[in-house]
């Protein structure tokens, strides 16, 4: 019995941490995230302030193709009212059809559509900013090495480039980008947005919020996850006591050591 | 050792034994929910509930057929000899008794989901004995309210929620 | 197969198993005689047909909403992951469950190495266990692919160009997998199609696998022929049953910490990108159980030879039984080997740790020494080994180790065959 838990520490630190280890080398800007730990939850209030900066700031240029009005209302999530979801769907003009005559309309999109996305496709988006290709942010944050600390660092990354850089026009140093160059200008300005509930937009602040929205984005399920997992191992703790006395009473049976 | 001291210890075992099992199986079936519940309509088929159908041009005697949710609704524009058709039936002459009033919004409108209830098929319109619907599969008659009068479909052609936003739109779902 | 005849009580029982004896199957397995002196290496067989199970029927939940497809396997993946009802949990169990399976494989393996249980006279056991090992890694290696991220993409081109090196037929081989000019649809339908095929195969052999085993019967820690049943032994049901349910249960404990708190570590964070044929990632690497082979594929600076030294690294194995040319079975007798075993573990770990990191530098060099003293250990070691080892005499039987000449001998004797 002993023995098994050593061993099984012993993989166990030996896998988890090497895997966290290689994705925390350079080291990210801290903050603190709600969603991390045990009992990890998001904090909607962050959520809901996260997707307005996403809207008025990132939007113009990231799409988020694999999110859908409807997600923004449901569980879990920034829980807007089902509303207030319908709302902001209306803002938005998505096509449709063919209609009777066999042409295409628009008209506002509704809770079932996906979010709209700015260009018509990846090679409108190249041209539209200078070549780089702005990518999808749905799930950003898992696509990073680093993850949500990753995404943050790098929005408040941008720094005047070290003497003996020599940037191009259109290119950004970035402290925590791969390589330090970056064709995203910096996006996140102290009270670039206003927010409804009196919190103040700086920079820190926005960054914070924004990646929130966009860990939940990425990984919608994850306080169902975390709370499904806590009852799971707790139910498997019990059963394995449980077969553990089992075990020895049967084993006691024969003369031998289990 | 004593019998009383005995019994005791197996009953003991006992009870550890009915636990882990017990236990276990709460496990087995906890675990095999979720491979059974991955089948059923996921949150984005969920999501497309409704449908929405310009009626506008649909001349009296005329039918027009939609999708919805997969299946055909058929909304069909009565006239007044249809309607009238439909509304003398007595009751008892029905194999599902339902009266037309309570099948239509508007008398002139009736808006029904194109599934024959016997197994499924479509019926074809303006067909069979009662100049309603024929469901070529297995001859089952409707009438011009849809409803069952012949053939092996235990109950009429279902009406789905539907309500009119104005007089040329219905909203289907 | 059964080693005794067994009559059901019932006249239905005995009618039926005339004609189909199934229940004399069910009554071999249960009553299946096994040493009493197995220790916790040997529950990792039940383990993995826990893992092979889970993989099936998670894997059969998946392919219902998976769509494979270059346009839309990548977001079929995401529609599981955020529509489908508990998709996230089966997908997560899924990508999880294959590393938990080799995980499992691996100490499987080992403790085969440790105990020498692929021994005469158990050698069609390993070499099955060995093609069953090779279609795991084929099975995984197609399953990485389906969701079409950057590594499936780059990891497909990769590992189908290790076949280009065969001198003349190898492009053509190439082409004929991918069923084109790069990796594009038609690979990965066909990929698709055998991942789903693949565990079946696996099922299959593991059938065989533990029928070759039932013919000696289990080795054990001792490494000693046993007699069965005898005080030696006790049946399968309910002492192994129970004894391989609580291991499986803290392995179980394990898989869901990563499964519900860090699911994602054991991947690699490209894959949420989709695949791009016009942009390969910075560093490619294969799953972390892949990473030891791929360290030596790398440490030969020859295409073709790379090649072959990946393959023979694991095809050498099958050959074990007779490389290995001592009669010892288990490590415990061999003082000398016990300490070349745990020089192999040490040397396949640093193989898997500089497969992860940059072939370059340092890490090449110890790639090459790693490669080279892998290879040693299988062909010059253990034959030598086996012939100039001085080892520890073995005990008459395992009751003798286990309970050390102690007085209750013989009261725990007529214990155990009152009850077997």
């Amino acid at each position: 019995m002993k023995n098994i838990i050593k061993y099984l520490t012993i993989i166990f630190l030996i896998f988890v941490p090497k895997s966290f280890a290689a994705e925390n080398n350079a080291k990210f800007l801290e903050t603190d995230w709600t969603f991390k730990g045990l009992f990890g939850k998001f904090d909607r209030a962050s959520l809901q302030r996260g997707y307005q900066v996403y809207t008025e700031v990132c939007a113009s240029c990231h799409s988020m193709k694999y999110l859908s009005y409807r997600n923004l209302a449901e569980k879990g999530g920034p829980e807007f009212s089902e509303a207030q979801a319908k709302a902001i769907a209306a803002n938005f003009e998505v096509t449709d059809g063919p209609d009777s005559t066999g042409e295409m309309f628009t008209r506002p999109a509704k809770l079932s559509d996906k979010f709209v996305m700015p260009y018509a496709n990846d090679e409108e988006a190249k041209s539209a900013n200078g070549g780089a290709y702005p990518p999808d942010m749905s799930v950003l944050v898992k696509a990073r090495k680093g993850g949500a600390d990753y995404v943050y660092s790098l929005l408040l990354g941008y720094e005047d480039p070290p003497s003996g850089i020599k940037l191009d026009d259109g290119v950004y140093y970035n402290k925590y980008m791969y390589g330090n160059k970056i064709k995203m200008p910096a996006p996140l300005s102290d009270d670039l947005v206003e927010y409804s509930d009196g919190t103040k937009a700086t920079q820190e602040q926005m960054a914070k919020d924004v990646v929130n929205f966009l860990m939940w984005s990425a990984e919608p399920h994850l306080e169902t996850r975390h709370k499904t997992g806590f009852r799971v191992i707790s139910y498997l703790i019990i059963l394995t006591v449980l077969v553990y006395f089992t075990m020895k009473k049967i084993w006691s049976r024969v003369e031998s050591k289990v | 050792m004593s019998d009383k001291n005995d019994k005791k210890k197996t009953e003991r075992r006992d009870f550890l034994f009915t636990a882990t099992a017990a236990a276990g199986a709460v496990g087995v079936g906890a675990a095999v929910w979720p491979i059974i519940d991955q089948m059923n309509p996921d949150a984005s088929v969920k999501a497309l509930a409704s449908t929405e159908v310009d009626i506008s041009s649909v001349q009296p005697g005329q039918s027009l057929t939609v999708l919805w949710r997969g299946k055909p609704v058929f909304i069909k524009r009565r006239t007044d000899q249809e309607i009238q058709k439909a509304r003398e039936v007595s009751l008892n002459d029905l194999k599902h008794p339902e009266k037309d009033e309570d099948r239509v919004q508007k008398p002139e409108w009736l808006v029904m989901l194109g599934v024959c209830t016997h197994l499924g098929c479509v019926p074809l319109t303006d067909k069979g004995d009662y100049n309603g619907w024929f469901c070529p599969c297995h001859g089952s008659h409707y009438d011009t309210s849809g409803r069952i009068r012949k053939g092996p479909a235990p109950t009429n052609m279902e009406v789905p929620k539907y309500q009119f936003v104005n007089n040329n739109t219905i909203k289907i779902g | 197969m059964s080693d005794h005849e067994y009559t059901p009580n019932s006249k239905f029982g005995k009618w039926f198993n005339d004609r189909l004896p199934l229940l004399s199957l069910v009554n071999h397995l249960t009553d299946y005689p096994t040493p009493k002196n197995l220790n916790y290496w040997w529950t990792f067989g039940g383990i993995l047909t826990f893992c092979l199970i889970t993989q099936i029927v998670t894997g059969l939940v998946l392919a219902m909403h998976y769509i494979a497809h270059i346009d839309h396997a990548f977001s079929s993946v995401e529609h599981i992951m955020r529509d489908v009802n508990y998709g996230w949990l089966i997908r997560y169990v899924h990508a999880n469950g294959a590393s938990m399976f080799f995980l499992a494989v691996y100490i499987h393996i080992f403790r085969a190495l440790f105990y020498g249980s692929y021994k005469a006279p158990r050698e069609i056991i390993w070499i099955i266990g060995i093609i069953i090992y090779l279609l795991m890694m084929a099975a995984a290696f197609m399953g990485y692919v389906l969701p079409w991220g950057q590594m499936s993409f780059w990891g497909a081109t990769v590992i189908t160009n290790l076949f280009s090196a065969i001198p003349l037929v190898g492009e053509s081989i190439t082409t004929w997998l991918w069923g084109g000019y790069s990796v594009d649809n038609p690979t990965l339908t066909r990929f698709f199609t055998l991942h789903y095929l693949i565990p079946f195969l696996i099922l299959g052999l593991v059938v065989l696998h533990i029928w070759a085993l039932h013919v000696p019967g289990n080795n054990n820690p001792v490494g000693i022929d046993i007699k069965k049943p005898s005080k030696d032994t006790v049946p399968f049901h309910p002492y192994i049953v129970i004894k391989d349910a609580f291991a499986l249960l803290m392995f179980c404990i394990l898989f869901a910490m990563f499964v519900f708190y860090s699911p994602n570590v054991l991947g690699h964070a490209d894959n949420y990108i989709e695949a791009n044929p016009l942009v390969t990632p910075a560093h490619i690497v294969p799953e972390w159980y892949l990473l030891p082979f791929y360290a030596i594929l790398r440490s030969v600076p020859d295409k073709l030879m790379g090649v072959i030294a990946m393959l023979s690294a694991i095809l050498i194995l099958a050959a074990l039984p007779w490389l290995d040319t001592s009669k010892i079975r288990s490590a415990v007798f061999r003082p000398l080997y016990k300490q070349f075993y745990w020089i192999l573990v040490a040397d396949v770990l640093i193989l898997g740790y500089v497969g992860a990191m940059p072939a370059e530098g340092l890490y090449l060099l110890i790639a090459r020494i790693g490669t080279i003293y892998y290879f040693a250990h299988f062909l010059i070691i253990l034959p030598v080994l086996g012939l100039k080892e001085k080892t520890i005499p073995l005990p008459l039987s395992i009751t003798e180790p286990v309970l050390g000449g102690s007085p209750n001998f013989a009261a725990a004797r007529d214990k155990t065959e009152k009850i077997s």
